[in-house]
């Protein structure tokens, strides 16, 4: 899993142009990765305003606006990729165009098997 | 009259005959697979209503011929194309010659075939992905859920291996001989793979997942057949038997996993522990040493102890350290430090692990933590390995291996 991290800031801080150039990116790996038949599937969250965080205490559920972390950063979007081996992840991770403004992290997925110990 | 099941079962073996055979008179493998599929769908429709045809393979290779000539016709821009297959050979011409004239060629395709699905050019994944539809006859469908994908990304992923194919020159013929042993081995590669999808111990899909380790281990059969002197071929097919045998004992009821000193050995399997034994026995007294053989020998020495107490370890240690030899993988010595354990105390396991500890490739994995924590509990020292089963949980990335070292942690 490709989590593409973000913050407002320097969202804010790019050029028209440079947000152009990351949708082409981004459209370009997405259509390569579908290609290869590796893409799992891939998307981009709405804006962190517009997260609820649901919590269940003792039975009763609270819903709150805003996300659950406070920090100035927030996952912006997310790519499920198919990969050899890490190496593989982290060379994909580093063609997102958001991993030169802001950073993306790799990380594996909960399989449902295992070996037998 | 043949039912649903012997029909899947027949489709299945005549499957990579009549791709072979098409591909070699016709070229086009992407062409050809495609129209193979559409053959085998409607003899999947039509016999268990009509009865199976007296030549079935015949049947399958003239309906297929005929969807890949209205292939080849329906594109206006392949036009050459179709002149250059009509000239070849057409569909009538390709039967009428008969099962006589095609027979010695039978084994011979699906050999090749399994060679072109392994081509080098492939990532391992298309390689898996392709061999089980184009040679063991699976459907995108039943591929796709086996490796928990999307159908449409499984779809991708084969059209995508059949274009590399294509774009490599596909020529249907065997690789020469000095390129054969190579591609023999990856051929027995994808195959090991496609098992240990099925293998590797699973709890919520687990039908989908057996169905795996059994077309693995009925294509290496048939690679068997084919290549009977060889030993690595028998030595992967022993190996895939005497695992595939401890199946039943693998899992509790709850999906949990049960290590193999636990495990209750009335479960397992002693036909196919019988067979593979002999197999290995014999590939060893009359072939060429290979990994696989020597792996299969261990796996025999496990398969044939009564009671786990019974293992012959030095045995185990002494096959450990011949297979060290011949394969340069770091998970060899990890298993080796398991059996020096069990052979001569955990002390010397343990001085075999630290050896590990500044390779790269296994010093994150969380299988060295495991085996670390394994044998400080032998050694009596309890702290240090609770906090490597801590460890091992926190890095593995399969939920019920968490759940198992997580369990051992709590026990100390």
């Amino acid at each position: 899993m490709l989590l593409i991290y973000s913050n407002q800031e320097s969202w804010d801080s790019l050029s028209a142009d440079q947000r152009d150039g990351m949708s082409r990116a981004h459209a370009s790996l997405s259509a390569e990765l579908a290609e290869s038949g590796q893409l799992v599937s891939a998307a981009g969250l709405a804006d962190p305003i517009t997260t609820t965080t649901v919590q269940v205490r003792d039975g009763v559920r609270t819903t709150t606006d805003g996300p659950f972390a406070e920090a100035k950063e927030h996952l912006a979007g997310y790519y499920l990729v198919e990969c050899d081996d890490l190496d593989q992840a982290i060379a994909y991770a580093a063609r997102m165009p958001d991993a030169e403004y802001v950073a993306v992290e790799v990380r594996p997925v909960m399989v449902d098997a295992g070996l037998e110990m | 009259m043949s039912g649903p099941a012997e029909i899947e079962h027949l489709l299945r073996e005549l499957a990579p005959q009549v791709l072979g055979a098409l591909v070699r008179h016709y070229g086009h493998f992407d062409l050809c697979e495609d129209a193979v599929q559409e053959a085998l769908l409607a003899a999947a429709l039509q016999w268990p209503e009509e009865g199976v045809p007296e030549s079935a393979r015949g049947w399958l290779i003239r309906v297929a011929s005929r969807r890949l000539m209205d292939q080849l016709r329906s594109e206006t821009a392949r036009r050459k194309r179709e002149e250059s297959a009509a000239n070849l050979a057409g569909p009538d011409e390709l039967v009428a010659a008969g099962p006589d004239v095609d027979k010695p060629d039978e084994s011979d395709d699906t050999l090749t075939l399994l060679f072109l699905c392994c081509h080098p050019s492939l990532s391992p994944a298309s390689q898996i992905a392709l061999t089980l539809r184009a040679v063991g006859g699976l459907t995108t469908a039943q591929i796709a859920h086996a490796f928990l994908v999307p159908e449409a990304t499984m779809a991708q992923r084969i059209s995508r291996a059949k274009r590399s194919i294509k774009n490599a020159g596909s020529s249907f013929e065997m690789p020469p001989e000095e390129e054969r042993d190579e591609r023999l081995g990856a051929v027995l590669h994808v195959l090991y793979l496609i098992f240990n999808e099925g293998y590797t111990a699973s709890s919520g899909a687990e039908l989908q997942r057996a169905e795996l380790t059994t077309e693995a281990i009925r294509l290496v059969r048939a690679v068997q057949r084919l290549l009977p002197d060889d030993g690595e071929v028998a030595g992967l097919l022993a190996l895939m038997l005497l695992t595939d045998a401890r199946r039943a004992a693998r899992t509790g009821a709850d999906g949990s996993l049960v290590p193999l000193a636990d495990q209750d050995r009335s479960l397992w399997n002693t036909e196919a522990i019988v067979e593979g034994e002999a197999m290995v026995t014999d590939a060893l007294s009359r072939t060429r040493l290979g990994p696989y053989q020597i792996q299969a020998a261990i796996a025999a020495i496990h398969a044939t102890a009564a009671k786990a107490e019974d293992t012959d370890w030095p045995q185990i240690v002494v096959l450990y350290r011949v297979l060290e030899r011949v394969s340069d993988n770091p998970m060899v010595r990890l298993n080796q430090a398991v059996a020096v354990a069990m052979a001569s105390g955990p002390k010397e396991g343990l001085t075999l692990l630290e050896s590990l500890e500044s390779d790269g490739r296994v010093s994150a994995h969380h299988r060295l933590n495991a085996v670390r924590a394994h044998l400080l509990e032998m050694a009596g020292d309890t702290e240090a390995a609770k906090a490597d089963y801590l460890l091992a949980a926190r890095r593995t990335t399969s939920t019920p291996e968490q759940r198992y070292l997580q369990e051992r942690a709590s026990r100390l």
